[in-house]
């Protein structure tokens, strides 16, 4: 029933085997112990799992662990690297953008794949890009100042 | 002089947090760890005749399946930790809340059995083969149905499924007399619907029992590890509590629902001790939906008088209250001194009567859902005035005003004493209401309402509200038929080399206790935020708590570390003043060092936390050490207000309904973080906001919730919202050394009623004069009331 697997993950080539059910949600966290990447729903519909695969935004308990064999995964744990934050970290940091924290990771993830085709968003466009993740504690307010906030940064580093 | 306090400090916590290194209770792994899985009735009321587990024992993975028989009969139940006697002095129906269900179950999700595997998949799948016979009866699940006659009953020997009946105020003749002798009378029947709170961490409990140490450890996904600590040993397992370790990790929001002890917290515990192995269980969503403990679920007949100058004569008010299935924790002080108690809000109305009707139904337990109470009885007060304005052609924000009791500081003037039972602390509520009406631009929105013209209608809703926060003073909730006392506690323990380290027993699931409590320390001590670190979650480390809820973390937990560190420091002078060879009376305390005043002799508080420990030059029969705990018990609860404003837009053609601004003037004492305060106030307006047009459990006829998942329970998403327009006023709260009232509830206590109000203001405006419509506020509903 095992299957081999083989996905860089975080830049770190990770091999093993899962059962062909396994989600990749279950995969990151169970296997890989990237806790990180948290599982608020049972339909899809929460985002708190949003990771990326290949470079774009997807909710990680929609995909099976066997189908990103081969594939590049990046979690919130692979979002920093040398131990400063990345801007859109900042952003959350800066505006207040997280309470509990349980949403954070897939916002975040979410956020930076949306910045990604539009650098320079409206706050409806956040509002509008932000439909799939649900969060409890902020009422959204602060989470579209950090993504605005963010933009704004990195906007910045690239000229 | 303030360095932090009162300044949007970032918190110390977010690092964590944004590099996906919080410790959520899933996140915890341990060795030899197995996975339970909790087969839960699929029928609201049912007799169990027959349950077998032979297959689902041979299924791969399966390490054990206990059902209820397999429990002993010396374990009780899930206990009720608030007792509300009936009006005749009876005290209230308790039935027994069972870990497993052994004959009958009361609801759907009420659970069955656990079944214990290698994985969380194995047991899932192992429960499928687990066999039971239910015979199916009829269910009830609507508070006022099931007080009739006739109705099928949850427990055998509770009457018309009444748990309790309640009333307070004064007399009802009285208020009849009042009433009958008004000008105008507004009228309403309303329901307040249930919701599902859903912190968007699933709970989660892992029971671990070491052998070598005879100990037990629960992680579990609480908003109060003391207290689940305290009813789980000594009401259900009978367990040594010193033996018993609970510990609260990072906890991914609660609301209320992480408050309660829940049966599965129980069961991880005494199943890890059957079989010597730690075990994990984790809701899904859907079984989150079926068990959490849910919100608010009131069905009321509210009535309000005014004389001819539309001042309030007399209030009356019925409501039927949903407990669910079972009492659970909290439940019954929820819809009687959480609600009852705030009915006189704002305005000075001589004459209120307050009767409660709590019934069983079919249906999951109901308990405090962020505010608890307070929201019911403000969506109450503020429905009747604003719909009161409507039907007397006067202006609703006047009409308010018109009622506010006069300031008071609870200094100079007393507190205000209601008619319901409580000594308001201190208030000042024309301004919130001024201010929120400068920030709307009040005439100029009647102008534009008036000559709307675009197919749409523009609507404006009021709702001013006080809450009873900062819970609070252990006599009198102990007098109200709490079974705990309401204190908080807090060690500030000074380390040799100056470092601080506070155990608080709040609990902080959001709320950013480890930054602000960090600046009242730094601040009061006088050191760097840096060298002050806040421990909380853990009974092993913390001496005791009471955790968080009711917005008492910073007015009672926030108090009892400021008592600490006036012991750290008042026994800090005593051997400061031995080093300067002084007398103590001559030292003052400022920047982190002890002066003699009027010279330049002082000392650090770095060099006297290391002559506490290393004591070779010390006051004579002074102890070592610089370590204080301290319990606080506060005198009274705290009184926040505000004002909140919402306008809508209504598309005639579909009567879809957008929220186009909201406006909140929030008054909660003195602010530490006013960052961390601006988030809890966005937060509880979204989820009050969410109640008004989006949420609400439905469970059908019999017992289904037919909306048990994020595919059918509109979950409120960042697209329904504006940016929100808020700002504060300060009344200091006269009787906690902090001046603080609490805020993680306000925004959803004012926000419902004024998003309704908005709603049907549009609607007379356009010509329907409709009383209500029922929340959520749908388009298909808002397009009914518009025909007519």
């Amino acid at each position: 029933m095992a299957n081999k697997i083989s996905v860089m993950v975080n830049g770190k080539q990770c091999t093993g085997e899962v059962e062909a059910r396994t989600l990749l949600s279950d995969y990151l966290r169970e296997d890989l112990s990237l806790t990180g990447t948290h599982i608020g729903c049972d339909t899809s519909s929460c985002g708190a799992c949003t990771v990326h695969v290949n470079g774009k935004a997807i909710k990680s308990c929609t995909m099976l662990a066997v189908q990103v064999d081969g594939s590049e995964v990046t979690t919130v744990e692979g979002l920093s690297t040398n131990g400063s934050l990345h801007p859109i970290q900042e952003g959350f940091k800066e505006e207040h953008g997280l309470q509990c924290g349980f949403c954070t990771p897939g916002m975040m993830m979410m956020a930076t794949d949306f910045l990604k085709s539009n650098p320079n968003p409206s706050e409806k466009e956040i509002r509008e890009a932000l439909e799939g993740n649900f969060c409890r504690c902020t009422g959204y307010h602060n989470i579209v100042k950090s993504i605005q906030h963010a933009a704004k940064k990195m906007q910045g580093v690239e000229a | 002089m303030t360095k932090y306090i009162g300044k949007s400090v970032k918190r110390v916590e977010d690092k964590r947090f944004l590099t996906g290194q919080g410790k959520y209770t899933d996140d915890i792994k341990m060795p030899g760890m197995v996975y339970a899985y909790i087969l839960r009735s699929p029928y609201a009321h049912a007799t169990i005749n027959s349950i077998d587990v032979e297959a689902a024992s041979k299924a791969d993975g399966v390490v054990a399946i206990f059902t209820g028989n397999d429990i002993p009969e010396s374990i009780a139940g899930v206990p009720c930790g608030w007792q509300v006697d009936f009006k005749n002095g009876d005290t209230m129906k308790e039935p027994p809340h069972p870990l497993l269900v052994r004959k009958k179950v009361r609801h759907v999700g009420d659970g069955v059995a656990i079944v214990i595997a290698n994985s969380k998949a194995q047991a899932k799948d192992a429960s499928e083969l687990v066999d039971v016979d239910y015979d199916i009866h009829d269910a009830v699940t609507d508070p006022k149905a099931a007080a009739q006659d006739g109705a099928p009953l949850v427990h055998e020997g509770v009457p018309n499924n009444m748990a309790f009946d309640w009333e307070l105020g004064n007399p009802k003749e009285e208020v009849a007399a009042a009433l009958a002798s008004a000008t105008h009378v507004t009228e309403l029947d309303f329901v307040n619907q249930r919701m599902v709170p859903n912190a968007m961490e699933p709970r989660s409990a892992i029971g671990h029992y070491d052998t070598a140490y005879d100990k037990y450890t629960l992680y579990t996904s609480t908003q109060n590890p003391h207290l689940t600590r305290l009813l789980m040993c000594a009401f259900v397992l009978g367990l040594p509590e010193h033996k018993v370790r609970v510990v609260g990790p990072d906890v991914g929001g609660g609301f209320g629902s992480k408050i309660f002890h829940y049966a599965e917290e129980a069961l991880v515990i005494w199943c890890s001790k059957q079989i010597l192995k730690p075990i994990k269980w984790t809701c899904d969503r859907s079984e989150a939906f079926l068990t959490d403990a849910h919100g608010r679920d009131h069905v009321t007949n509210a009535k309000m008088g005014f004389d001819a100058d539309g001042k309030i004569v007399a209030l009356q008010a019925h409501t039927y209250a949903n407990m669910g299935a079972y009492l659970s924790t909290f439940a019954p002080a929820v819809p009687t001194y959480l609600h009852g108690t705030l009915l006189q809000g704002l305005y000075t109305t001589p004459k209120i009567n307050v009767d409660v009707t709590a019934t069983f139904t079919h249906t999951n337990a109901v308990d405090a859902y962020r505010g608890a109470g307070r929201p019911e009885a403000t969506y109450l007060l503020e429905r009747l005035i604003d719909l009161a304005a409507l039907e007397m052609d006067v202006d609703p924000a006047e009409l308010r005003l018109k009622n506010f009791i006069a300031p008071f500081d609870g200094v100079e003037q007393e507190g205000y004493v209601t008619q319901v039972a409580l000594q308001y602390d201190s208030g000042n509520y024309a301004p919130v209401l001024n201010k929120a009406l400068e920030m709307v631009g009040y005439e100029a929105f009647r102008e534009e309402q008036k000559n709307l013209s675009n197919g749409k209608l523009l609507g404006i809703g009021f709702s001013t509200y006080i809450e009873a926060c900062g819970i609070a003073p252990s006599a009198v909730v102990g007098s109200l038929g709490a079974r705990a006392g309401l204190f908080e506690s807090a060690q500030v323990r000074v380390q040799p080399t100056g470092k601080v380290s506070v155990y608080s027993g709040s609990h902080s699931h959001g709320q950013g206790h480890e930054t602000t409590f960090a600046q009242i320390v730094a601040d009061r001590m006088g050191i760097a935020l840096e060298d002050v670190e806040i421990i909380h979650g853990d009974s092993d480390s913390v001496a005791f708590g009471m955790g968080t809820y009711g917005s008492r973390s910073l007015a009672v937990g926030g108090s009892a570390i400021v008592k600490s560190i006036d012991k750290v420091l008042e026994k800090g002078a005593k051997i400061a003043a031995h080093l300067l060879e002084a007398s103590s009376d001559d030292l003052e305390y400022e920047g982190g060092k002890w002066t003699v005043k009027g010279t330049d002799k002082s000392v650090g508080f770095g060099d006297v936390s290391l002559t506490a420990y290393v004591p070779h030059n010390y006051p004579e029969g002074l102890e070592p050490g610089l370590d204080f705990s301290s319990f606080y018990d506060p005198t009274n609860f705290t009184y926040p207000f505000g004002a909140h404003i919402a306008i809508v837009e209504i598309d005639k053609e579909t009567g879809y309904t957008k929220l186009k601004r909201f406006i909140a003037v929030d008054d909660v004492g003195n602010v530490i973080n006013p960052m961390i305060v601006d988030g809890q106030i966005h937060g509880g307006l979204a989820q009050g906001i969410g109640q008004a047009m989006h949420e609400g459990a439905i469970y059908d006829d019999t017992g289904q919730l037919i909306n048990g998942s994020y595919m059918d329970y509109c979950m409120p998403r960042a697209d329904d919202f504006p940016s929100f327009e808020i700002d504060r006023t300060v009344t200091p709260c006269p009787h906690n050394p902090l001046g603080v009232k609490g805020a993680g509830e306000a925004g959803a206590i004012g926000s419902t009623p004024a998003v309704v109000n908005a709603v049907i203001d549009a609607l007379w405006k356009g010509g329907h004069k409709v009383k209500d419509i029922k929340m959520p506020l749908t388009p298909e509903r808002v397009w009914t009331a518009m025909q007519d």
